[in-house]
């Protein structure tokens, strides 16, 4: 097979540096509404009318339009009713979405490969809408109060909205994203004394909060099924203190012989916030096999397997069976240039939400203060080794050393960024790799067995008091 | 705006650092209280609901059926040091400090300092009327082991990367 771009399917630098026309037009309506936030919109002042009216605008030449004015409008004049807060959340996921749409095209000219056409299928519709719109509610309390205006009060009702959502799994998504948002307020309150606000962030868990409460908005529904070989390229952790999701990053080889396609597969759970570290791969570990093939190098076969309209397999362990050694650098090097990659749902349509695979070697490896980038083809990547999960062998150390890279592009803060998912480096004249998810399947390392001990302990002794006193 | 306040992923709370349970296997910094949990030493069926309130450091203790713990009278029971420490080895002693707003002298906060800095103000026994609730937040806590792992994707989780620094 010979790669879309010529030595070894390496990638181009230049569309990830260059300035994306139109972009900080778009980023300046998103953060003039994010300012109105920070106050609240229980008695809006002039300058939140203003940027209200700059996000309405923004969207003026859009099927939008109409009611994004008029809730610009009402919220302005402090009468926005929830249904007028939708519409905001709304307008501003648009203006994001258009971002992503253009830093999309940018990583596809970078990597050379192309994307999957896909139409989304219809939602029907059916989760608790009562626990909807009490999930509604709070976030427009939250509205009204501004970030500078929470306090412990308004925070802790969430509580019992995400209680009575976390058992239903068709509110799971919605009911983690509200605990993580939560949890985050309620550490910054009071917000009267709040020093710095994370702007961008809150106003984007607010807006997709609020999309979320939409009903339909959350399913994913199965676009059919799957079969074929399924290499994996390394997994990404992602935690807040009570929930934990793998989602391991893979080309899939089609059984009927169709191109090589990107796909990924997510286990999450929600967890207390004392499990943390090789303890969150005990949590997940049981309920996908495709970890413990991860951690041994090996490939799995796939049969009838589920997946959506963006590429994300519904897992099943009993579609999945063991298949032979891959490496994840030979798939990088050899099938991934020839993939084609999943498109986004429209719904997903946010910079937050790339996380594309690539594969990188004979870069320049630079200490720029705390941090490190590659120096690709006379470009600069900074690379986001915080995002390299503490329970495994890879190591933003290790990283500075590496000769070749399998990561995931991202873009945030204004510009992308590399999050190493393995490395290779050569001890002794010989390359070694290093996973991320080394341990995801369970390991022999000295330090990994000392963690994984100490985490077994922890939720030994969490299961004990919760068998003693739950249920009394 | 700073790059951290224009971060999607803009890094907020450190997460928790792993610590042994078995004495208490719940401390919070939540409510304007250091709260938990703290495991009986003698009745393996008794808990003891602890708290010290951020600022006057107004203190509790109570077993989770509500009788006042014999150790609590006039001056911190041994429940209530046995909480700050594990809060410190949880969430670090500087941020246990700033919640509990206690000034450290010259040094570096630590489980000692705080404990004597906020006993040095001889602080007032509280009511233990809080104890119900934070014992239910407890429950909360332990349904989360409950719940079953699903493997639908989250999208959102996207906005929560880990950080390898620490608390």
């Amino acid at each position: 097979m010979v790669p879309a771009n010529p030595g070894g399917g390496l990638m181009r630098a230049d569309p990830l540096t260059e300035p994306v026309e139109g972009l900080d037009e778009a980023l300046a309506a998103v953060d003039a509404f994010d300012e109105v936030l920070v106050v609240g919109l229980l008695r809006p002042r002039p300058s939140q009318a203003a940027g209200l009216t700059r996000l309405a605008d923004a969207v003026a030449g859009t099927p939008l339009a109409a009611r994004a004015g008029e809730a610009a409008e009402k919220a302005a004049a402090g009468s926005a009713g929830e249904e007028h807060l939708v519409a905001l959340a709304a307008a501003r996921a648009a203006l994001l979405g258009s971002v992503h749409d253009a830093l999309r095209a940018r990583v596809q000219e970078a990597t050379g490969r192309s994307l999957a056409e896909e139409t989304f299928p219809q939602r029907s519709g059916q989760q608790g809408a009562n626990l909807l719109a009490a999930a509604r509610t709070w976030l427009s309390d939250l509205a009204r109060c501004g970030w500078q205006g929470i306090d412990h009060e308004v925070v802790s009702s969430a509580a019992q909205v995400v209680s009575a959502m976390l058992p239903d799994p068709a509110l799971r998504r919605l009911a983690m994203l509200l605990d993580g948002f939560s949890a985050e307020l309620a550490a910054s309150c009071p917000g009267a004394s709040l020093e710095r606000v994370p702007v961008r962030r809150w106003a984007d868990l607010w807006s997709r909060a609020m999309l979320l409460t939409v009903p339909g908005a959350i399913e994913a529904p199965s676009a059919g099924t799957v079969d074929g070989r399924l290499l994996p390229l390394g997994v990404d952790v992602q935690e807040h203190a009570t929930a934990v999701q793998a989602q391991v990053h893979a080309v899939l080889e089609p059984g009927d012989g169709a191109p090589p396609r990107l796909v990924r597969a997510a286990v999450s759970a929600p967890k207390p916030d004392t499990v943390v570290g090789a303890g969150l791969w005990q949590l997940l570990r049981p309920h996908m096999a495709l970890l413990t093939a991860l951690g041994e190098g090996r490939a799995m076969q796939l049969t009838d397997m589920p997946v959506t309209a963006e590429g994300d397999l519904l897992w099943s362990d009993e579609h999945a069976g063991v298949g032979d050694a891959a490496d994840a650098f030979a798939t990088a090097r050899v099938v991934l240039p020839t993939a084609v990659d999943a498109a986004s749902a429209p719904l997903d349509r946010h910079p937050t939400g790339i996380a594309v695979p690539v594969f990188l070697e004979g870069y320049a490896v630079e200490k720029d203060g705390e941090g490190l980038t590659f120096g690709v083809a006379g470009h600069v990547l900074a690379v986001d080794t915080d995002r390299v999960p503490a329970a495994g062998p890879l190591t933003p150390e290790a990283v500075a050393a590496s000769s070749a890279c399998i990561g995931l592009l991202r873009w945030d803060a204004g510009a992308f960024t590399l999050q190493p998912l393995a490395v290779e480096k050569t001890v002794r004249k010989k390359a070694v790799a290093l996973h991320a998810g080394g341990w995801a399947g369970g390991t022999t390392d000295k330090a990994g067995v000392k963690a994984e001990k100490a985490a077994t302990a922890a939720v030994a002794v969490l299961r004990e008091r919760a068998g003693r006193l739950l249920r009394k | 705006m700073t790059d951290w306040e224009r971060a999607s992923a803009a890094r907020v709370i450190p997460p928790a650092r792993p610590r042994k349970l078995a004495k208490v296997p719940f401390v919070e910094l939540a409510d304007g209280r250091m709260q938990g949990v703290v495991s009986s030493g003698s009745d393996i069926g008794r808990v003891y609901v602890s708290s010290v309130a951020a600022g006057s450091y107004a203190f509790a203790c109570s077993t989770n059926n509500n009788r006042p713990c014999g150790g609590a009278r006039g001056s911190f029971c041994n429940h209530i040091n046995a909480l700050i420490s594990e809060a410190v080895l949880q969430y670090g002693a500087e941020r246990v400090a700033r919640y509990l707003r206690v000034e450290a002298a010259d040094e570096e906060p630590s489980a000692h300092s705080i404990t004597v800095g906020m006993s040095a103000a001889r602080p007032l026994q509280g009511e233990t009327t809080a104890a119900a609730s934070v014992f239910s937040r407890f429950l909360r806590h332990l349904a989360y082991l409950e719940l079953a792992p699903s493997t639908e994707p989250l999208p959102e989780m996207q906005w929560f990367p880990p950080t390898r620094a620490v608390a």
